[in-house]
């Protein structure tokens, strides 16, 4: 099964870090992807921009809405994601555990929806 | 054999495997598919066959494999039908081939791994007794909600929701490896204790949803013993479950009114329990594991003790509540070492080791605290507030037998 680790962290940390420490966490995340991927679990990851550079779009009535900032407005931000894929929650979790991530922020573990099937029965 | 008979025999035969095999039954096939409803329903299925079936050609040798091979089937067919779970069709083959296999002799019992599940720690902790108690047993969710004081809607929600997450998130059925185990069989633990003390809040036995609860704990306990014989914890609970049951019948008089431990007539006590809680908690302390559970089963066995002997053995409870505070921190176990310390060094001495509700905002709607405070309160003389606390015990108590209790101890303190 396919897991997405959703890296949520306070952003102004990252910032207050020397930088050999900053150097440091950056290192921790590569041996973490090396060992994800090693163990054949690793899909895809990324680290995004911090949420200043963030704008969300709706559309109401037609007219599309676009505003400057996140959608979620809380003390940490989204900052990153790992796509795992691995035998089942159990798993996922233990790497969750394992990420960098989960030291200075929270890890949010959602399982991905596999659209096979409904994907086979619109084609 | 007339229709009628034969109808009977039937039912008879399958309610006696039902209630024998259907946590087991369910286990095998969630096990499997991961579909703990799509398990539950092809079992229904399976047992409403059996009963047109088995009138007609007669009862098969064998009813629970019977059924077993019904209900294999029925779930490809609603695995096939919905296609719910799988995501391919290599997976639903996958899923077809395992449940297709054929079995040898015993069917693999799977309910520990179950229970596992049941009490994962990703599933909600006040759904995981419910969901234990209907996914093993078969219990439901009308029954469950009554001994929960839940709405019967409202608790077929979360269980609902909780079989989804199993099966959505990808929860394993099986038992976590060594690493694991120990945090894990904690959470197991504890829902098992949470459904026995949601039916000991009924210790007249009036509401029989939840007297029946009590019994349900007691064999899921016996189950975790008999499938993990070498977990302390695990002979820790089943002896203090035991404790509580042996003393059951001893704490009502005649008209239903709650009597004390100290008060209790012995006689009524089921010493064959307190014998085997005993004989549990000696095999649990040999493992050298102390734990919450064997803990408390201790202070059980110190209470038996004492009333036993009339050797007051009060230290030694203090002792072990002390220990027992530092495993939990639970300020529940403080107002009980407080009263234990009030017997040793007197009420002044306990009423100074008592929790502080100020400092505990919980305390402040928990009925066991005011009614341990005015206990003490009375003994060092301060009968005003003494009435004043035990006032607030009466206000926040829900066993109207308690409260008549304590109205009687309103009175005394009057006098």
């Amino acid at each position: 099964m396919q897991y997405l680790l959703l890296l949520h962290a306070e952003e102004a940390g990252f910032g207050r870090m020397t930088p050999e420490q900053q150097q440091q966490g950056m290192a921790a995340y590569v041996a973490y992807t090396e060992a994800l991927n090693k163990a054949g679990a690793y899909k895809g990851s990324n680290r995004l921009q911090f949420v200043s550079t963030a704008t969300t779009v709706r559309v109401v009535d037609g007219k599309t809405q676009v505003l400057d900032g996140p959608y979620a407005d809380s003390k940490e931000q989204l900052g990153g994601y790992f796509l795992i894929d691995v035998p089942d929650l159990d798993a996922a979790l233990s790497w969750a555990a394992r990420c960098p991530g989960a030291s200075h922020g929270i890890i949010e573990v959602r399982p991905v929806w596999d659209m096979t099937p409904l994907a086979k029965a619109v084609a | 054999m007339s229709t009628q008979e034969g109808d009977e025999q039937a039912r008879a035969i399958a309610e006696a495997v039902a209630r024998r095999s259907y946590g087991k039954l369910v286990a095998f096939l969630a096990a499997r598919t991961r579909d703990v409803a799509g398990a539950e329903d092809a079992l229904s299925e399976a047992f409403a066959s059996a009963l047109t079936d088995w009138p007609r050609n007669s009862c098969p040798q064998n009813p629970e494999a019977w059924l077993l091979t019904v209900a294999r089937r029925k779930t490809i067919d609603i695995f096939r039908a919905l296609r719910r779970h799988p995501s391919s069709s290599e997976e639903l083959h996958l899923i077809e081939e395992v449940l297709a296999a054929p079995m040898h002799g015993e069917i693999p019992d799977d309910r520990l791994a179950m229970m596992f599940a049941c009490a994962h720690p990703s599933i909600d902790a006040a759904t995981r007794a419910p969901l234990m108690l209907q996914a093993v047993l078969g219990l439901d969710a009308e029954r469950i909600a009554s001994a929960f004081l839940a709405s019967p809607a409202a608790m077929g929600k979360r269980l609902v929701r909780a079989k989804g997450k199993i099966r959505q998130a990808g929860i394993p059925i099986r038992v976590p490896g060594v690493e694991e185990l120990p945090a894990r069989l904690d959470t197991v633990l504890n829902a098992i204790y949470a459904a026995f003390s949601e039916g000991w809040t009924d210790p007249a036995g009036a509401d029989a949803a939840r007297r029946d609860l009590t019994e349900e704990a007691l064999f899921l306990s016996r189950l975790m013993v008999a499938l993990l014989p070498e977990e302390p914890e695990a002979l820790g609970l089943l002896a203090l479950i035991l404790h509580a049951e042996a003393r059951r019948r001893a704490r009502r008089s005649a008209d239903g009114e709650f009597v004390p431990l100290a008060e209790q007539n012995q006689e009524l006590w089921d010493q064959g329990q307190i014998r085997e809680a005993e004989s549990l908690l000696h095999r649990a302390s040999s493992m050298r594991r102390i734990g919450r559970f064997q803990l408390e089963a201790a202070v059980q066995s110190a209470h038996v003790d004492r009333c036993r002997t009339g050797a007051a053995n009060w230290p030694h409870v203090a002792e072990l509540y002390t220990a027992l505070y530092s495993l939990t921190g639970s300020p529940v176990v403080l107002i009980n070492r407080a009263l234990a310390i009030a017997e040793v060094e007197g009420a002044a001495a306990g009423l100074n080791a008592m929790p502080d509700q100020c400092t505990d905002q919980r305390l402040t709607e928990y009925q066991p605290y005011w009614a341990a405070r005015s206990e003490l309160l009375a003994r060092t003389g301060a009968f005003q507030e003494a009435r004043r606390a035990n006032e607030i015990a009466i206000g926040l108590e829900r066993d109207p037998a308690v409260g008549r209790l304590r109205v009687r101890r309103r009175v005394a303190l009057l006098d």
